[in-house]
């Protein structure tokens, strides 16, 4: 019996299939990844502003935000938009929106903490040898605030793959629906194929997740030293 | 917006948002627990122990709920081990909830500098009371930020047991749209739902870190924290 399970993962192309799959939600985490650098670093330079007004509408951002599991706003977004703004969204095209908005604000966040955390007289001795203000961002902050940046802007990658694998919620063909064509395929050939099927994109997961993490970490000790 | 519709089965939310809380209070009781003795068991360096603990770590930060979820209702059943939906969604919860416990109680106790434990030896007391009257105290207080961050992130994903065949709000609202086709009430209400839990615990969590700030050490403007 136990030789017999882990057959269906060699059966046919399915294990490819199921990588196919993944991929599928992996894109999505890329593409929302790629917007939410470019949008979270403007934001975070936003968020530093002196105005209180900006502030507090930033705050209310983030805040709000952190406070919605994503799983709602991709509710929201996912079954709203058909019906207020009349357009039928895909299910990816609603997931690369809202896992947009949602990194935007946390990557807006890490952006802001890392140019907090540079000490003022960084700026000053830079007004101080003539540089102007975009000088002193483009030769003295931004280099640095990348390095600090590197090991959390990692983490919120895995972060994001993980929190993509809940678009088979608003019925996106990814690994876990491929996983349950494949079981069900097999319902009377191999009974227990869900065991196996799902195990493996348990790991499948950890093997994507894992470098990621493992390098922040690496990364994050290397800078403290 | 359909005000008589969302009187009407505003207890169907409620009923389902205690569900959530209870699940979430089980699970995150239980991720406390496993947290502390996994930190227990890196600080101390237990053999053999730390090595499972560091994959356990490892595991379970890197994988998502839902598939630790679906491997858990779908998956255990075919080697005998059927899990109703609760067990399932509050070992899911705990299983995940545990590692990032673990890791927020030992970076707190790993921030505090050797001296302090050094300067404990020194004044002659035994490892226990160091533990107790040094590290521990400063090892909460660093540890809170994080701790209140985890909670409100465990509850947050509570909202994926709706896969599971859990009825909680996600299930409720998913329900009501299907069968009303009611889409702004069920997610209005959705929304205020998670509102209503979460608002409280994160007011409660603002309060509750600047409340332990006075503790750290060496912090001489506990408001700004700098």
């Amino acid at each position: 019996m136990q030789n017999l399970g882990i057959q269906i993962l060699f059966q046919g192309n399915n294990f490819l299939r199921l990588w196919v799959g993944l991929w599928v939600s992996l894109k999505l985490a890329v593409i929302s990844m790629f917007f939410s650098i470019c949008l979270g670093m403007l934001f975070g330079m936003v968020m530093t502003s002196t105005n209180k007004l900006v502030r507090f509408f930033c705050r209310l951002y983030l805040e709000t935000v952190r406070i919605m599991p994503q799983l709602v706003l991709l509710f929201l977004v996912y079954f709203g938009a058909a019906k207020h703004l009349n357009v039928n969204l895909s299910g990816g095209t609603a997931a690369v929106l809202v896992f947009t908005f949602w990194g935007t604000a946390e990557m807006g966040d890490l952006v802001r903490s890392a140019l907090e955390s540079i000490p003022v007289h960084q700026y000053q001795s830079g007004y101080a040898l003539g540089f102007g203000k975009i000088g002193v961002y483009r030769h003295i902050i931004i280099p640095q605030t990348i390095r600090r940046l590197l090991p959390s802007m990692m983490n919120l990658l895995t972060r994001m793959v993980k929190t993509t694998s809940l678009v088979v919620l608003i019925g996106v063909i990814e690994v876990v629906k491929v996983g349950k064509q494949i079981i069900d395929a097999s319902r009377y050939t191999v009974p227990d194929a869900a065991l196996w099927v799902y195990g493996v994109i348990f790991i499948m997961y950890f093997a994507v997740c894992y470098p990621f993490s493992r390098a922040a970490a690496l990364l994050d000790k290397k800078l403290r030293d | 917006m359909d005000f008589e519709f969302i009187r009407a089965y505003a207890p169907l939310y409620a009923s389902a948002a205690g569900l959530t809380l209870t699940i979430a209070f089980f699970g995150i009781l239980l991720s406390v627990v496993i947290g502390l003795l996994c930190s227990l068991v890196k600080i101390f360096k237990i053999p053999v122990l730390t090595v499972i603990v560091n994959g356990y770590i490892e595991i379970s930060r890197n994988t998502p709920l839902l598939i630790q979820l679906f491997f858990l209702y779908f998956g255990l059943p075919k080697i005998g081990i059927v899990l109703s939906s609760e067990t399932c969604a509050i070992t899911g919860l705990a299983f995940l909830g545990g590692s990032y416990m673990a890791e927020a109680f030992r970076t707190g106790i790993e921030q505090i500098p050797k001296i302090q434990t050094d300067s404990g030896l020194s004044l002659g007391m035994t490892g226990l009371q160091i533990f107790r009257f040094i590290l521990l105290p400063q090892a909460i207080a660093t540890s809170v930020p994080v701790f209140c961050a985890n909670i409100i992130f465990l509850i947050k994903e509570t909202s994926v047991f709706s896969a599971v065949a859990l009825a909680d709000l996600m299930f409720v609202a998913k329900d009501l749209i299907g069968i009303y086709y009611k889409t702004d009430e069920a997610l209005f209400m959705l929304v205020i739902s998670y509102l209503l839990i979460l608002l409280p615990v994160s007011a409660f969590c603002t309060l509750l870190e600047r409340r332990v700030r006075y503790a750290e050490f060496g912090n001489s403007n506990p408001v700004s924290g700098k």
